[in-house]
């Protein structure tokens, strides 16, 4: 009884999380070294490396490679620094903190559809959205978003979603930071620069690489913003490497391209969860 | 040591501002549903105008909108009694039996929600299609459970180990068997581990979109799918579309409100306190 | 025969060899402490008898039945715990209770049992209230009940008081030696505070590295020491401990049965200071305690720190000259090896 309880416990969860992983996989893999199209079902011949071979050497591919770094990157940087300033912005006391950090978080639970939708029509159409209204009443000609630069309009709205988590995490991380130090720092002498950049800083550099490494992971997965506003376009300026794959596998049908493509994508994902592995693991009792 | 007054006040007046403008696309759409098409797309934006509730009824008449709501509640409360039946057995023998490989599985079924999606599109797709389960909620219902299986697990495994040990310890010697100890001391300390994890699914799976649009049209379809039919505008939309945008995410903002420090615990894998 | 005994009792987690070979024999109705500095066992000893761990190796005997493999719930002990673990989702008269709910005890039965052990205790307010509403000194009486109202073989204690303040421990001690004084029952307390010890044991076992040391009454553990250990680990301040060479004069009174490479003891009311005109050897005034009721002189003679007490206040000031003698009567005289020499 010892020793069965807890493995039949468990069994359902490991069970099912492991045929998850191992089915699609196996077949992904499968599919990516075989010609099949979905609009052609029944032969599927062997065919090497050349579905491999035909992604990597498609034009969208690199600019997809490119598009997928900077919306990353770029989403990172913005909601790291805006996380960290706005997490201190609220960490002290004032009248109403609590409606503002409601009204900083909700962002976050917006589904991706309605944030799309969101942005495209009513904040960046070039007539009458609100920002060409902005821009307007500045005296400046408005802004075509979506079609000048439609990557940096996926930029926005994805970082506007995920600010609200990085402040959270931020706001929370703060919140542990060690009162006791902080005034035994101002006791020694520093100044409010001189704590921020020795205690708060270095005491924010592990939610940091958590937050970082996240978004990261969920930010190579963007696809229903891309999806419902640009289309990957206008040509493939605002592709990403996941949207590239849908494209090919349920837009070509070409599944085999498409899993060879998916296979890369999973690759870089298991580099960096390897590192958020680690950094959780740590914190694994 | 009090606040500087003037610091203070700087700070209200920053953080207000800013908590504004970022607010501001959501209150937008929320004024946005209230009006009439033409007062929608009125140049300069109304900020005063008279309110009609006609956007929440002609969303109902044109796109059967409570059939998408109704899909959106059963896979989204599908799939959370589904995750948890499914994980807290799991997490349970996880936390209170715990072997040298438990850390190691843990890891593990954490590192299976970081692949991305679209490695399994594919393969799940061609699945799907082939059990005829395309467009149908068992599928949705399954995939979802599946993708936030592992957070469920993590999370109820958290709040399984914040039970004092002594305090079993106790039940043990008051003369407690493993099944009454679960029934009388585990259970109702764990109640609020599970409300927040049940909350963290509902959210997940209420605004999951990529295998909702893929996988569904037009019977299983979810809100997110039916958002995102409006992308292809047919004349005045915007109303309308901000009517159906209000209701489908206010739930779930507001859910939001209230769980937001067991969200990060979730989201985060604990990694930060 | 003994009420509850320990049979060659070892554990080892892997590689640690944590107990290691004890024997133990216990009388019913005593009151038994184990004390000992971190690590030496004591509370891993206590557990072992509760049953939350088992056992390497040896056998423990309750009231004539073993125990050494039976399950907690079923050896008829009750534990208070160091963290009180009390259910905190159930009122204190439902954690009293649940023992008893839990063997099918009838209702009625179950009411007068815990209305008994509350009106002990001065619970019986409190009886509906939940954990968080109580203060710490009311939650460890709760602890305590939920013991009581058992009335099990034997009362188990791991350091029951050491998350109390002071006042409150002073107070809760002396409540704790009332109940057993009524109610008699066999116990045995774990515990790192010697004042606890030597004021509440009919018996003190002292433990160290997995080992007893010595077992006895706490006057016998003081007056007769079985070894360097127990002489410096009982009694506040420590036994003062001079190599046999450090001060000749001392190891000369003591007619010669002192080793010439052990130690010579002496405990602090066994030295006299007086003004340096006095008899004795010479010394200087390092440190002064005034407590009040007692002082502590620290001083220094030949390099050898000692510490002198003493009923009286003293006119003595830091860096005096004195002269230190002491009393033959009181002498410990121990071999390089740590053991007692017979006196």
């Amino acid at each position: 009884m010892n020793r069965f309880l807890p493995r039949a416990l468990m069994a359902p969860a490991v069970i099912t999380l492991f045929l998850w992983m191992i089915v699609p996989l196996l077949m992904t893999l499968y599919f990516s070294f075989v010609t099949y199209n979905l609009m052609q079902p029944g032969e599927r011949p062997f065919s090497g490396l050349e579905n491999f071979h035909y992604f990597v050497t498609d034009p969208d591919f690199w600019p997809a490679v490119m598009n997928t770094l900077l919306l990353i990157g770029w989403v990172i940087v913005i909601t790291v620094i805006g996380g960290v300033l706005l997490a201190l912005l609220v960490n002290e006391p004032f009248p109403g903190r609590g409606i503002v950090r409601v009204l900083l978080i909700s962002p976050f639970f917006v589904m991706p559809a309605v944030n799309a939708l969101l942005w495209k029509h009513m904040m960046m159409n070039p007539i009458y959205g609100v920002l060409a209204n902005v821009w307007t009443f500045f005296g400046l000609t408005p802004v075509d978003w979506l079609t000048d630069v439609p990557l940096l309009s996926v930029v926005i709205m994805v970082a506007w979603q995920w600010l609200p988590f990085a402040c959270l995490i931020f706001i929370t991380s703060l919140q542990s930071l060690d009162r006791e130090q902080m005034e035994a720092a101002r006791m020694d002498g520093a100044n409010a620069f001189q704590r921020f950049g020795y205690l708060t800083v270095p005491h924010l550099g592990r939610p940091m690489a958590v937050v970082i490494m996240i978004e990261m992971i969920f930010l190579l997965s963007v696809f229903a913003e891309i999806a419902i506003t640009t289309n990957g376009g206008p040509g493939n300026e605002s592709t990403n490497l996941t949207y590239m794959i849908f494209k090919q596998s349920l837009m070509n049908f070409d599944v085999g391209v498409a899993s060879a493509g998916a296979l890369f994508a999973v690759i870089l994902a298991n580099i960096v969860a390897a590192f958020l592995i680690r950094i959780i693991g740590k914190n694994l009792d | 040591m009090q606040a500087n007054p003037l610091f203070t006040a700087l700070r209200a007046v920053g953080a207000w501002g800013v908590a504004l403008l970022l607010f501001f696309p959501l209150g937008w759409l929320f004024l946005t549903a209230f009006k009439t098409e033409l007062q929608a797309i009125h140049v300069p934006p109304l900020f005063v105008f008279e309110p009609t509730m006609d956007n929440f009824g002609e969303v109902q008449r044109r796109s059967d909108y409570l059939l998408f709501a109704r899909n959106s509640l059963i896979t989204s409360v599908g799939s959370t009694i589904l995750g948890l039946l499914i994980a807290a057995p799991a997490a349970y023998s996880m936390a209170f039996f715990r072997t040298k490989r438990t850390r190691d599985i843990l890891m593990w079924m954490l590192s299976t929600k970081m692949m991305p999606a679209v490695g399994a599109l594919v393969p799940i797709y061609v699945l799907a299609q082939t059990a005829g389960m395309l467009d149908t909620l068992p599928a949705l219902i399954i995939v979802f459970t599946l993708s936030n299986l592992p957070i469920m697990v993590w999370m109820l495994y958290t709040s399984y180990k914040d039970i004092p040990n002594e305090i079993l310890e106790a039940a043990r010697m008051d003369g407690a068997s493993i099944w009454t100890e679960f029934r009388h001391v585990v259970m109702p300390l764990s109640v609020g581990g599970l409300a927040s994890c049940g909350l963290l699914c509902l959210v997940l799976s209420w605004n999951e979109a990529f295998w909702a649009l893929n996988l569904t049209s037009a019977k299983a379809g979810t809100l997110a799918t039916l958002i995102a039919s409006y992308s292809s505008p047919e004349g005045l939309f915007w109303a309308k579309l901000s009517a159906a945008s209000l209701m489908a995410i206010a739930p779930i903002v507001v859910f939001g409100w209230f769980s937001q420090k067991q969200l990060v615990q979730g989201l985060t894998f604990g990694a930060v306190k | 025969m003994a009420y509850l005994e320990l049979k060659n009792i070892k554990k080892s987690f892997g590689d640690a060899h944590i107990i290691k070979g004890v024997d133990l024999q216990i009388n019913k109705g005593e009151f038994i402490v184990f004390v000992g500095p971190s690590g030496c066992g004591k509370s891993t000893l206590l557990r072992l008898i509760a049953g939350l761990e088992p056992v390497t190796s040896g056998q423990l005997m309750l009231d004539g039945r073993e125990i050494t493999n039976l399950p907690s719930g079923k050896r008829d002990l009750a534990m208070v715990f160091q963290s009180y673990a009390l259910y905190p989702h159930m009122s204190v008269a439902d954690n009293m209770s649940f023992a008893l709910k839990l063997a099918n005890v009838p209702k009625d039965e179950i009411r007068k049992k815990v209305d008994y052990a509350a009106k002990q205790l001065n619970l019986t307010n409190y009886l509906e209230r939940t954990p968080k509403e109580l203060s710490g000194g009311q939650r460890q009486r709760v602890a305590i009940g939920r013991a009581i109202v058992r009335a099990p073989k034997v009362f188990l204690f791991d350091e029951p008081l050491s998350n109390l303040d002071a006042a409150l421990r002073g107070n809760t001690r002396v409540e704790i030696h009332k109940l057993h004084v009524a109610l008699g029952a066999t116990s045995i307390y774990v515990t790192h505070d010697q004042v606890e010890a030597m004021t509440l044991a009919d018996r003190v076992v002292v433990l160290k590295d997995g080992l007893i040391e010595q077992v006895g009454a706490p006057m016998d553990l003081y007056d007769r020491p079985a070894n360097q250990f127990v002489a410096q680990f009982i009694g506040m301040p420590s036994m003062n401990m001079i190599a046999a060479s450090a001060i000749p004069s001392f190891s000369a009174q003591t007619g010669g049965r002192l080793p010439s490479d052990g130690f010579l003891g002496v405990r602090p009311e066994g030295l006299r200071v007086s003004p340096v005109n006095g008899a004795g050897v010479r010394g200087k005034v390092d440190l002064i305690e005034a407590l009040g009721s007692d002082t502590l002189i620290h001083v220094d003679v030949d390099g050898v720190p000692l510490i002198a007490r003493q009923n009286e206040r003293t006119p003595l000031h830091v860096g005096d000259d004195v002269a230190v003698e002491l009393d033959p009567s009181v002498l410990h005289l121990f071999s390089r090896e740590g053991h007692t020499v017979a006196a």
